[in-house]
């Protein structure tokens, strides 16, 4: 008998939306007089915002993982990849995107959009090459900006005004690129709806500490999302916001997202985009994984709370800071960056596992499940410094191994034995009436 | 002629130790090309740069997933296995993703009395880089002092700047020896030369190249030349490998690698304020194909490279899984081919399986046309 009562999100519709009418943006955006560029989804993408309401955007990490959900579009996109000589072991999102792009194929329907520009941000190893060579190979301009100027709790002024000053270049050269006068108003009104978006979106995965959580991770890997596309759009401010009250009032009326929630897991990194249906697997034990490090940190901005609590950073609207000029603007979206939990561990897995183990302690969990992916060096990188971190801490914690976006590396029988694995030290079987059909 | 270089070379831990009996400084160990030596240096320590020891090892598996590089699981290795436990210090400035981890994982698990993360910009082309990265070699120059207890004055760190400058220098004269049409030392003896610049203090290090370059320059090999190659790609000092090349009729005449060319390649100048300056050479170095965005400034320097030294060939390498390098690999390919040099590629692991290998080198060497091997 199911312990929780369960609803399909209301909000749903509308994220698949949104997300659709992004897409078709970009790609009409040209038709319709206006601008396009290509970037990471964690570029600055408020900056841009400032040329105009017209001005488009795709942002490559999303954009490979839709591909890498669409296995024979993904297969044909590694092969052409390949097929140039680039290395099989390289982001597997990147080659999905360099694919898609040689075979002139956009995963939404019709021919890949050529962008007007690329502006990324720099990070991992492969984040400012990867635009490189497609500003080359389209003949197009190029601007990154290096935000690797170490962890947050390290920052101080030299640290962040080398990301601002970068920010105050990249707009001269927006300008020229562009030919457009750069207009503050709307920088400042993007900085203020990404940041509305991402303390939002750290507020729903907040919301997802109770049990039984209103949210899985499957699930919310459907709603992350939108903050990887477009943080600094006002539609996706706003909807988060609607969603942020729609799951408070599942918190309220004990609205599961599985109905026999009796294990609470997390996993890390990105998934295997091909074989989601694991995270229906773990249903199968009552077992359910509430997010992760990188569900709640990619793009949720967090702060750490008087009580010790990790929490949804309060915006310096909240604070009643006025934001009026192009300096203040800048300075306060490096400095909310900055603080991205997933750019933290980058510098030193130790900073990771601090984060995991308080997720672990604050969510309720019973278990970790990382996911080895060698499909992105930059998740990956310590990531079996976090598993001794955490199994030292006395968390039980599994390992599976994978890749975001490239199916050939992604073994589902064996991960399916490991989860069974797993779950059998967890104290937890597969429900009888499951057991009876599997 | 090399002899001192390849007892360096394979007795580096007996140079060290010996050199902490007969200074009162410690050994501090840098982890990437990038990191200041010169400000070590200044304190009164002997930077040392770390490198791996080109055996298989099963120590590093808890530590670095494998889909890393080999060579930076190799290093750690070293640390884990104790080989380094003379050494008090560890530095890394920043590069890839894949060395620091063998960074943070050594100082989680190899106990050290200091450590430091310097975070130098990844983008070198932008004119902020200069004022950053002086602030952040302010800020190392300082941890150090509180570490030694010690300041470092100006005049220490424009003398050590001197003294590596000097290295830096005569390295590149030697280099410059390699352009004859019989270039007077092999690509190993190079190889080995630079190689042991990284754990020798440079005093002695000077020393033996001031004493060997006069005879060098009228040295004559008792070896064909054959084939002219560079070698392009990331960390290399595996001499197993070049020996093999070296032994089918070919001469590596140039390369472009932090451990070879691009370590040395550029001085420190003085304009007045030795921080700025040291960063600036640290800036305006030939780049890791990581720092090398938006514009790619290493392709002309290698092509430069490859005209200045007449080489038939290029044999592009790379440690397997080093992403920066792969993201470079395949334009760089097409760029050298397409100004007329043709490439051979080789990807490399801790150890390199020499006898496939020479089978492609050899044929590299027939397409090249190198006859007289025949």
């Amino acid at each position: 008998m199911n312990e929780y009562k369960t609803e399909p999100l209301k909000s749903w519709k509308k994220a698949k939306e949104l997300r659709q009418k992004y897409y078709e943006d970009y790609q009409n955006a040209h038709a319709k007089g206006g601008i396009r560029w290509t970037g990471g989804a964690w570029s600055f993408d408020a900056i841009p915002a400032g040329l105009g309401n017209d001005v488009y955007n795709i942002t490559g990490e999303p954009y490979g993982a839709s591909i890498a959900f669409d296995k024979k579009l993904s297969m044909e996109c590694l092969e052409a990849a390949e097929a140039k000589g680039w290395a099989r072991d390289l982001c597997s999102y990147m080659r999905n995107y360099w694919g898609s792009m040689y075979l002139n194929k956009y995963a939404f329907g019709g021919e890949y959009p050529q962008p007007d520009f690329c502006f990324q941000d720099h990070i991992c190893c492969s984040h400012a090459k990867w635009y490189q060579h497609v500003a080359e190979y389209k003949k197009i301009p190029y601007f990154c900006i290096d935000v690797s100027v170490g962890p947050y709790k390290d920052l101080d002024e030299d640290r962040l005004m080398f990301v601002v000053n970068q920010m105050h270049e990249s707009i001269e050269w927006l300008e020229k690129v562009t030919g457009r006068k750069y207009q503050d108003e709307l920088l400042i009104e993007a900085v203020k709806n990404e940041m509305r978006s991402t303390s939002v979106w750290a507020e729903i995965c907040y919301l997802n500490m109770n049990k039984p959580a209103p949210l899985d991770e499957k699930t919310m890997y459907s709603l992350y999302v939108h903050g990887t596309l477009a943080k600094h759009n006002k539609e996706i401010a706003d909807f988060y916001e609607e969603l942020r009250d729609e799951v408070k009032y599942r918190v309220d009326n004990n609205i599961a997202a599985i109905p026999d929630e009796k294990c609470r897991l997390m996993s890390d990194t990105q998934p295997p985009w091909g074989f989601l249906k694991v995270f229906r697997y773990l249903e199968k034990f009552g077992a359910i994984s509430v997010g992760s490090l990188y569900t709640f940190g990619l793009i949720g901005i967090w702060e750490n709370k008087p009580d010790g609590t990790w929490g949804p950073r309060t915006t310096p609207m909240q604070k009643g800071e006025n934001i009026t000029t192009r300096d203040q603007a800048l300075r306060l979206l490096a400095d909310w960056n900055l603080c991205k939990p997933e750019w933290q561990h980058f510098y030193d897995p130790n900073l990771k596992t601090e984060m995991m183990l308080q997720i672990v302690k604050q969510w309720k969990l019973d278990g970790v499940m990382l996911h080895l992916n060698r499909g992105c060096e930059g998740l990956s990188c310590g990531i079996m410094e976090n598993r001794l971190g955490i199994a030292e801490a006395g968390v039980p914690v599994m390992t599976f191994e994978g890749n975001m976006g490239d199916e050939r590396e992604f073994d589902e029988k064996r991960t399916v034995t490991r989860i069974d694995s797993f779950m059998e030290t967890l104290g937890y079987d597969m429900q009888e009436e499951t057991a009876k059909t599997a | 002629m090399f002899t001192k270089f390849f007892e360096w070379y394979e007795k580096r831990h007996d140079y060290a130790r010996d050199w902490l009996d007969k200074n009162d400084g410690e050994v501090v160990g840098c982890f990437c090309s990038y990191v200041p030596e010169e400000i070590i240096y200044a304190s009164g320590n002997l930077p040392v740069r770390m490198l791996g020891s080109h055996e298989p090892q099963d120590v590093t598996e808890p530590h670095i997933f494998g889909m890393f590089c080999p060579f930076c699981r190799d290093v750690l290795a070293q640390g884990l296995k104790g080989r380094y436990d003379y050494m008090k210090g560890i530095v890394i400035a920043q590069s890839c993703l894949h060395l620091r981890q063998t960074y943070t994982s050594w100082k989680n698990h190899v106990p050290e009395d200091f450590s430091y993360y310097i975070y130098m910009p990844n983008k070198v082309q932008t004119e902020h880089a200069y004022t950053y990265y002086a602030t952040e070699l302010a800020k190392f120059k300082k941890a150090i002092e509180e570490w030694t207890g010690q300041p470092i004055s100006d005049e220490k760190l424009r003398e050590a700047a001197e003294l590596h400058n000097e290295n830096r220098r005569l390295m590149r004269e030697i280099y410059e020896l390699r352009q004859a049409t019989d270039p007077p030392l092999t690509g190993l003896e190079a190889m080995v030369m630079v190689a042991s610049s990284f754990f020798i203090d440079k005093k002695d290090h000077n020393a033996e190249l001031k004493r060997i370059l006069p005879e060098l320059k009228s040295r004559t090999l008792d070896r064909e030349t054959g084939g002219r190659l560079m070698i392009v790609g990331s960390e290399n000092d595996d001499t197993e490998f070049i020996k093999m090349v070296e032994g089918v009729g070919a001469t590596v005449v140039v390369d472009d690698h932090c451990t070879g060319s691009r370590y040395f390649w550029n001085e420190i100048k003085f304009n007045g304020n030795i921080v700025q300056d040291i960063t600036n050479r640290y800036i305006d170095r030939p780049p890791c194909p990581t720092k090398d965005w938006e514009e790619r400034t290493r392709f002309p320097h290698i092509l430069k490279l490859a005209q200045d030294y007449k080489v038939d060939g290029v044999i592009l390498i790379q440690q397997k899984f080093c992403d920066p390098h792969e993201c470079d690999m395949v334009p760089l390919k097409e760029y050298l081919n397409g100004n007329d040099f043709p490439t051979l590629f080789l990807e490399f692991d801790v150890t390199v399986p020499v006898g496939q290998i020479r089978i492609r080198i050899e044929a590299f060497l027939e397409m090249l046309g190198v006859e007289e091997l025949f």
